[in-house]
């Protein structure tokens, strides 16, 4: 019986690992500490790792966000939450102008080895000021990486990987998702000993013929619900791409499978304009325009901040219908 | 209105202070010449500039020399520097070379940044300066982690973080007094009050109590205000903070009052209109501190005038040459333009070449 693991405790697993393995690596956090997590993400840390590891901060981004980057800096490894995404916008001089752009303008003279991670989704009744999703933004700055992990296996994985990365990482997780068990082996179980996993190597979720749905974060999830209602209610076979990461950006996977299928949809939570789904879709048609046999679409939250109403809130995020219209539309 | 003399104790007091009294004459005169190397350095760049050779701003230190070399010269092995973009003095009082800086000033690949930073982003990590930051007060939470990674790493050190008197009212700065008085983290902000946020003067931009540094007292954090103009004063008042920050691993505010000769940028238009030409001449006459250090070397014995007429001399020339040596240096190549953006790809690990980091097409 393989071993069932939350979200948020594939994280915990993954932070524990690698604060035993790097003495420089602290996190931090509104929160994080004695209260043990505003979502229970980092729970029992503070208990084993004591004050110097594991810090609380007050509720001021831009003054902690910006203090470890330029701990950083100086060899540190924080690994800081922000409780919500959302809250990067107070804190988004020190990300953009410091973490992302300090080592250009040094001539690379300096790094920051600095992981900013947190939850960055709608869809829970918080409102549009706590429901930002970034990623996209985050993305269009070089200098930066952001990792949006769909499950608690891609999630231990690549926050390894993000903390032993020598650039900023932006990692985005989903307070829905939190709560959801996958499998996840332990590290005895595991030819190398641990559960590492690249940044910058999409992975094929689902294999299909007819169509791919390419997808980052909690996306994935809805894409394979939508796979299994295409296949039985359809007869569509549908494969499903999780990017894993956007930037770095694994475009051989993405290329792979649509150059297969030659039909593609890119369904994100965030918002169509400039969105992710707007760069793979030009990606894809500049490429591989010979292979396609439909144009490629976008699944998107519907184009407005995000409401909080319940019900409507419910319809704004792309739902495994939406995905299954969508793709009927064109196979 | 920009705050001189008036307050500083009576010349001589500062002399006094063991800091002080450790200096040899050869320090002494090494102190003038960094600044005389600082005011010429900043006088070849503006003439650079005005023959059209760089690009962008250009923000002078002209008349605030005092105040990076004399806290600089305080400074050990683990104490670090980090500023904002008036950073060409700092630069050179940590010991970078003339001709790096002013080939960063050109855009040439000789520079300090390469080329990739300019006036307002020098950097020399090796010396400990970490810049060099062209957003106001964005350098402020960025010293405080300095500060903490001294402290985590357990090194008796400090970071002295360097702001004008136009940072004071950024939400980062305040944010940062915080965490370092409440952690206790060993960060000196010194604020170089040249009495203008660019064309806004302190009574028109800020609020405060007796001056800007007592803002610090609102967070239970030491703080002070004295004159920059004496260089002894400078080094006498931060040396107490330093201590402070080395033993007890406290932060302090220190208001250093200054005046900056030039414009905000040289970009200035209106250098000569938000402030009386009186004002500029006064300070220029009277209260220039390198024209002060010079009395203070020659009333010690210690130079004669023809002394340090030579001193100036060599350091004109050596900004002359380092303007030489930028004009014959070359640019960067068009495919630098994609190096030094991540660790990892400059580095050609397995992390730096999996999946695409840069999207040109």
């Amino acid at each position: 019986m393989p071993r069932r693991l939350s979200y948020r405790h594939a994280l915990r697993e993954a932070f524990d690992e690698e604060l035993a393995r790097d003495p420089m690596v602290v996190l931090m956090g509104e929160e994080v500490a004695q209260y043990n997590g505003a979502y229970k993400v980092t729970e029992g840390l503070w208990d084993k790792w004591g004050d110097d590891r594991i810090v609380d901060t007050p509720i001021s981004e831009a003054g902690f966000i910006g203090m470890g980057i330029g701990a950083s800096m100086l060899g540190v490894r924080p690994v800081m939450e922000l409780m919500f995404w959302s809250f990067y916008t107070v804190a988004w001089d020190q990300i953009v102008n410091n973490a992302a752009m300090v080592r250009y303008m040094s001539g690379g003279k300096i790094n920051c080895p600095i992981v900013i991670r947190g939850p960055a989704n709608g869809g829970t009744g918080v409102g549009a000021t706590h429901s930002h999703t970034p990623e996209n933004i985050l993305a269009n700055f070089p200098g930066m990486k952001c990792v949006c992990p769909s499950n608690a296996y891609d999630a231990k994985g690549l926050m390894k990987a993000a903390i032993r990365d020598n650039d900023p990482v932006m990692f985005m997780e989903s307070t829905k998702l939190y709560g959801e068990e996958w499998d996840v082996p332990s590290n005895d179980e595991l030819p190398d000993g641990e559960l590492f996993i690249p940044l910058g190597v999409a992975d094929v979720k689902r294999e299909g013929s007819d169509i791919t749905l390419i997808a980052h974060g909690r996306a994935v999830i809805t894409c394979l619900k939508a796979a299994e209602i295409l296949e039985a209610e359809h007869g569509i076979s549908a494969e499903v791409v999780d990017i894993r990461t956007i930037r770095p950006l694994d475009e051989e996977t993405i290329l792979e499978s649509v150059a297969k299928t030659h039909r593609a949809i890119y369904v994100e939570e965030n918002k169509p304009f400039c969105g992710v789904g707007a760069q793979i879709a030009y990606m894809i048609q500049s490429t591989i325009f010979d292979e396609l046999d439909a144009p490629v679409l976008r699944i998107n939250s519907l184009d407005a901040p995000a409401i909080y109403s319940p019900p409507l809130e419910a319809i704004q995020l792309p739902t495994p219908e939406v995905v299954v219209e969508k793709a009927l539309s064109i196979c | 209105m920009a705050k001189a003399t008036s307050s500083a104790p009576p010349a001589g007091s500062h002399a006094a202070a063991p800091i002080n009294q450790s200096l040899t004459p050869d320090d002494k005169i090494g102190l003038y010449r960094l600044m005389s190397r600082i005011r010429r350095f900043e006088q070849v760049s503006l003439q650079h500039y005005q023959g059209g050779k760089m690009a962008g701003f250009l923000h002078l230190y002209i008349g605030q020399e005092s105040v990076a070399v004399g806290t600089i010269s305080l400074l050990g092995e683990n104490d670090h520097v980090i500023t904002a973009y008036r950073d060409h003095a700092h630069a050179l009082a940590v010991g970078m070379g003339m001709d790096e800086c002013m080939a960063e000033l050109f855009g040439k690949a000789t520079g300090c940044s390469k080329g990739k930073g300019g006036s307002m982003h020098y950097f020399e990590p090796s010396k400990n300066y970490w810049g060099g930051h062209g957003i106001v007060a964005g350098q402020t939470p960025l010293g405080l982690g300095l500060a903490y990674g001294l402290k985590f790493k357990k090194l008796k050190g400090a970071a002295l973080c360097y702001l004008g008197d136009g940072a004071v009212n950024q939400g980062a700065f305040h944010e940062s007094l915080n965490l370092a008085a409440l952690w206790s983290l060993p960060v000196i902000y010194i604020i170089e009050n040249n009495g203008y946020s660019m064309g806004t003067s302190q009574s028109r931009s800020s609020a405060y109590p007796s001056c800007l540094a007592e803002r610090a007292a609102g967070y239970d954090m030491d703080w002070e205000l004295f004159s920059g103009e004496d260089i002894y004063e400078v080094r006498a008042r931060t040396q107490v903070a330093i201590e402070r920050a080395h033993t007890l691993s406290r932060p302090a505010v220190l208001e250093i009052a200054t005046y900056r000769w030039e414009g905000h940028s040289v970009a200035d238009a209106n250098k000569e209109k938000y402030r009386t030409k009186e004002e500029v001449e006064r300070f220029k006459n009277e209260h220039d501190p390198i024209q002060r250090w010079r009395r203070v070397l020659i009333e010690e014995g210690i130079a004669s005038e023809e002394d340090l007429k030579k001193i100036d001399k060599e350091a004109q020339k050596e900004a002359e040459a380092s303007g030489d040596f930028a004009k014959a240096s070359p640019y960067p190549t068009p495919e630098s333009i994609f190096e030094d953006v991540y660790w990892e790809v400059d580095n050609k690990t397995d992390a730096g070449q999996t999946g695409r980091h840069f999207f040109n097409d």
